[in-house]
């Protein structure tokens, strides 16, 4: 059965709950027939994708939304084998360039030359050009984003560009240049009450305003987990109330038991005993910058206010640590002897750590 | 359901489309010029290249004494590097003979050591096509210098190895007689020396205010968009002299006015409907250049100057005075509740966090008289580094939280 956050996604543009004047925009673009290559940046879990298929909608109408799943095979130049999925319909395709690493630029190069080169399929298609889009556009290398700039230029006939990304710091400024940019805000914790009411009433659940309105709180704006986190508890409690707990993720419910362990005993042993946690986390595929970000906000609940803008400074210097760096662990582990060494500094009452 | 990249449909698909292409045609016609702005309004000629006076100057000497140099043209995104070389081009050798005479060679194709002496060595040596015969090419050559060499232009040359660079010195000189490099960079100092001493440079400035301001209100005429007073000097501003940037806000910012949406569908004359390659189209956009104006719809308000900011992505100045009233040493509820709170609406906003610091360094550094100096010293520290970390990618949500927080704590140390 599919998850509430997919079966109740708005599939045009005037169903989208939130964010009229941007639903307005790109209808308005989609419509005036010379849309621009877009960037379309945003928080996870703002809605991003689902505006972005409806406006696919609105330009090509509901064939965008019949898709299906090739799996296609590139020759790097070192002719190597390279095969991963893309997402297509008759109008438009997507990839997700992280599936092939390094080798993104072969993929952008090839696919998207062609697709530029051939023509429409259908020839009552609303528009001249195909829609090609980018996931996670943040996570191109340099290489591939240099290989689509003269390609936006050339093909523009034949093609436009989508690219969704979390913020626009990764995006070379040749491709910004390229794109109308567009800001897509993490919806308040009011509008996603209002999702989930809606969603509820659906899904014939029992309402209850107080429970929605903690749900939307943790959610921390994001529409998706706060999806996700409504469907579990009402799986989990025939009749939740206003009462019922809200149970984290697993590995977020972990991150919380770290943050408690070092709060309780700060020593050597203590250290060791959260490194276990950390690689559990790790192996499990949490990314080493959410682990950090998660434990800091955890942290900062239980710990004096004159330490927490050094904490956080902390915290901000081991996150570029750790994308700089290549071991994960180590700036993780840096961190929390770090903090450690500034809680007891704090509990004696003395300013041991501003060394830099 | 057919699929695109199924060839048999393809196929079927181009069969159908030559039979049906009288019928297609005006679709096809309409989609043409309904080109993004950027694309329609690329100089044609050296002559709309704006603001590069210079290098236009230079440039249209060249197709006089019919001898060019090897060139190294530089500058920010969307100045007009690309157009002024493609115009260049056009200007020289005509519509007939570009195709022959010019190799294009950009990020996008495959530019290893191989690849490139292959494909330039394979360029260079094809025999020179000629104009047209007879009188026909007297009239071409009148029209057209069609001087005796080859441009090869290496656009975006700042995505080529260094070793892929080293390869090309040689090949430079080889085939100098008959051939002329035009390499296109944005960082002039991504280009090796040897290379770079080879060729003539030319710098392209970020556009000035008065002509690119000039450019921009053209195309609002010729599209029919009306403009509020002060929109054209936000444009300016918000785009940085990046003038690309400037003309796709103006066009998202008039799609939004509903202006000039293209109510006004008649034709001038019908165009081909093939699209084997996307390249051809070039020529054909060049006669559609004027009829959009007709649309301007009664309907339609003005551009206005807070539409653009919001399409440039500029922060509200209530918002930043949030952020720079936050981090006052008092305030309601601790320092680092009112920071956190603010930091953390910002970034759930998605307001890009480089934007977030431009605009508060704005505000704190040059703006607030009532910082003092030293503080103030201090204060760029943190920005400075701020700003590398946001580049080296580091998380935004904390990166700009600890920027506030240390600047708070600079403000409360007094
Ligand atoms: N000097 C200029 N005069 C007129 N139009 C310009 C000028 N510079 C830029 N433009 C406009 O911006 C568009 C992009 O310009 P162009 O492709 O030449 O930029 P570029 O300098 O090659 O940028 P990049 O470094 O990103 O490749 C053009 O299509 C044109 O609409
Ligand atoms: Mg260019």
């Amino acid at each position: 059965m599919a998850l509430l956050v997919d079966k109740h996604r708005p599939r045009t543009l005037e169903s989208l709950t939130y964010h009229p004047d941007l639903s307005a925009r790109l209808s308005s673009l989609a419509a005036s027939g010379d849309f621009p290559h877009l960037l379309i940046y945003g928080p996870s879990g703002a809605g991003k994708k689902t505006r972005i298929t409806a406006t696919l909608r609105a330009l090509y109408g509901p064939g965008a939304e019949k898709i299906r799943i090739d799996s296609r095979v590139f020759l790097t130049t070192s002719n190597r084998k390279l095969e991963f999925n893309i997402v297509s319909s008759n109008y438009h395709l997507e990839i997700t360039p992280s599936d092939v690493g390094n080798y993104d630029r072969v993929v952008i190069q090839d696919l998207l030359k062609e697709v530029a080169q051939t023509q429409q399929v259908d020839l009552a298609a609303k528009q001249r050009f195909k829609v090609v889009v980018i996931n996670e556009a943040d996570s191109l290398t340099r290489d591939a984003q240099a290989a689509l700039r003269r390609t936006m230029e050339k093909y523009s006939p034949n093609l436009r560009l989508m690219l969704l990304a979390n913020s626009t710091g990764n995006i070379i400024a040749p491709i910004r240049s390229r794109c109308l940019l567009m800001r897509v805000a993490a919806p308040t914790e009011a509008e996603i009450m209002d999702v989930l009411a809606k969603v509820g009433k659906k899904e014939n659940y029992k309402s209850c305003e107080d429970l929605e309105r903690r749900i939307a709180h943790d959610s921390e704006r994001n529409l998706r987990r706060a999806l996700l986190m409504f469907e579990a508890v009402h799986a989990q409690n025939d009749n939740p109330s206003d009462k019922t707990s809200i149970p984290p993720p697993d590995w977020e419910a972990l991150i919380g038991v770290i943050a408690t362990d070092i709060i309780s005993e700060r020593s050597p042993a203590r250290i060791l005993q959260v490194r276990a946690k950390l690689y559990d986390l790790l192996t499990h595929c949490i990314p080493a910058t959410t682990i950090l970000k998660t434990l800091t906000f955890k942290l900062m609940p239980k710990i004096d206010d004159g330490l927490k803008s050094e904490v956080i400074k902390w915290a901000a210097f081991y996150d570029h640590r750790i994308r700089m760096g290549s071991k994960a662990i180590f700036h993780l582990e840096a961190f929390v002897a770090k903090f450690m060494r500034l809680y007891e500094g704090n509990l004696l009452g003395m300013d041991i750590d501003f060394d830099d | 359901m057919n699929n695109f990249f199924d060839i048999r449909a393809r196929q079927a698909a181009a069969a159908k489309g030559t039979a049906a292409s009288s019928s297609k045609q005006t679709g096809t016609t309409e989609n043409q010029r309904l080109q993004p702005w950027v694309e329609k309004y690329r100089p044609r000629s050296l002559d709309d290249v704006t603001a590069q006076d210079h290098t236009v100057t230079v440039l249209r000497r060249t197709l006089q004494s019919a001898n060019l140099p090897h060139m190294l043209f530089y500058g920010p995104p969307g100045t007009g590097k690309t157009s002024t070389v493609l115009a260049l081009a056009k200007q020289l050798y005509g519509p007939e003979l570009i195709k022959t005479r010019v190799l294009e060679l950009n990020a996008s194709d495959e530019r290893g050591i191989s690849i490139v002496r292959e494909k330039v060595k394979d360029f260079a040596r094809m025999q020179l096509s000629n104009p047209p015969s007879g009188p026909a090419g007297e009239e071409y050559r009148k029209k057209y210098p069609c001087p005796p060499y080859k441009i090869i232009v290496l656009d975006e040359a700042d995505s080529m190895t260094q070793d892929a660079q080293s390869a090309l010195r040689r090949t430079m000189e080889t085939y100098s007689k008959i051939t002329r490099f035009c390499l296109i960079c944005n960082y002039v100092t991504r280009i090796i020396d040897p290379l770079a001493s080879r060729c003539s440079k030319f710098r392209f400035k970020s556009l000035d205010e008065r002509n690119a301001g000039r450019r921009i209100e053209d195309i609002a005429k010729l599209e029919g968009v009306a403009l509020e007073d002060g929109v054209v000097d936000t444009l300016l501003r918000c785009s940085q002299g990046d003038l690309r940037k400037a003309i796709t806000f103006l066009q998202s910012a008039a799609r939004l006015a509903g202006a000039g949406q293209v109510t006004n569908r008649e034709q001038k004359k019908p165009k081909r409907t093939k699209i084997e390659d996307a390249e051809d189209d070039d020529e054909d956009i060049d006669a559609m250049d004027v009829d959009a104006k007709a649309s301007a719809s009664a309907s339609s308000t003005a551009v206005t100057v807070r539409s653009i900011e919001d399409i440039a992505g500029v922060i509200p100045n209530a918002t930043i005075s949030d952020l720079t009233t936050a981090i006052q040493p008092t305030g309601p509820g601790t320092l680092y509740s009112r920071v956190s709170r603010t930091v953390t609406s910002l970034v759930a906003d998605g307001w890009s966090a480089s934007q977030v610091i431009t605009q508060m360094y704005d505000a704190i550094v040059l703006s607030d008289e009532a910082i003092g100096d030293w503080q103030k010293t201090k204060i760029v520290l943190c920005f400075s580094e701020v700003d590398k970390r946001l580049v080296d990618g580091s998380d935004e949500h904390l990166t700009i939280l600890d920027l506030c927080l240390q600047i708070a704590g600079i403000l409360g140390a007094r």
